[in-house]
């Protein structure tokens, strides 16, 4: 199948919805319905899912320790009862 | 001791193992709080800044959460003002006009530039490399990167991230298609430049 093909075109339509998991279940039926005998929008839905994860993994830093400790320090400066 | 002077007391004590609780929990999601923030702000220290005068907030407002609600949500709520009130402009919202790109068209660029197969395999992802993605985050309206960086990056709900930045839930899901889609043409053009 191509791009062209209106079935791969619902089902790029459907592709943010499906890997969100907010997708009716009448359209998941869709969606999967078409990428069981698709392979160009299989691919696409595949990378689509292991960019989004490469993503949140290459955009994620961690905390750089002097903050944490200052953060917990921030305790002792609160008011009294 | 009388026995409202021992209900006093007794009030106190609760009220401080309330907020000892409360300081614990909060201390304990700093991590993810920092990771929102950094892909917020444009530098290490803003993020810094930002992450804590959040704190600083949430500790002396502490009694204004309800505990067993969702915290992480009421912190970044918090820090969301707070980057706007540092004077970041509110950006009008670009004009919704239909992208010319679907959401196929990282992975088309990538194909054509690959061949088909290449999609499988892990490396074609690579070929993104992680300042590629911070760029490209960095670049996005403030709108639509608030909202990427607080369900892709934050993993924070649709409802979540409508109650952080006190926008409807359509609002949110549109902001976050449109901007996904913007962030793939980003990455297109710097990976293939």
């Amino acid at each position: 199948m191509t791009d062209h093909d209106p079935g791969c075109e619902r089902c790029e339509e459907l592709l943010q919805g499906y890997l969100d998991r907010d997708l009716a279940p009448e359209e998941v039926v869709v969606a999967e319905g078409h990428l069981d005998g698709c392979d160009y929008c299989r691919r696409r839905y595949r990378f689509e899912e292991r960019l989004r994860r490469y993503i949140r993994v290459s955009a994620s830093e961690r905390i750089p320790v002097g903050l944490r400790q200052k953060l917990a320090e921030l305790r002792d400066e609160r008011p009294a009862f | 001791m009388s026995e409202t002077e021992a209900a006093d007391a007794r009030r106190i004590a609760a009220e401080a193992r309330g907020r000892v609780r409360f300081e614990e929990e909060a201390l304990g999601l700093a991590d993810q709080v920092y990771r929102v923030a950094r892909r917020l702000v444009g530098t290490r220290e803003e993020a810094e800044e930002l992450v804590q005068d959040t704190y600083i907030r949430a500790f002396r407002s502490w009694s204004s959460y309800t505990p067993g609600t969702n915290m992480r949500a009421w912190l970044l709520r918090i820090l969301t003002n707070l980057n706007l009130d540092r004077g970041r402009k509110i950006q009008r919202t670009p004009d919704l006009q239909p992208l010319e790109e679907g959401d196929y068209f990282l992975a088309n660029k990538l194909a054509a530039a690959e061949g088909e197969q290449a999609l499988d395999q892990e490396r074609v992802v690579e070929k993104l490399s992680q300042d590629n993605i911070v760029s490209a985050l960095s670049e996005l309206p403030h709108d639509f990167r608030d909202v990427v960086v607080l369900v892709d990056i934050g993993e924070f709900s649709y409802a979540d991230a409508a109650q952080i930045l006190d926008v409807p839930m359509g609002t949110v899901m549109s902001r976050l298609h449109r901007g996904r889609r913007i962030l793939k043409q980003k990455l297109a053009q710097e990976s293939l430049a």
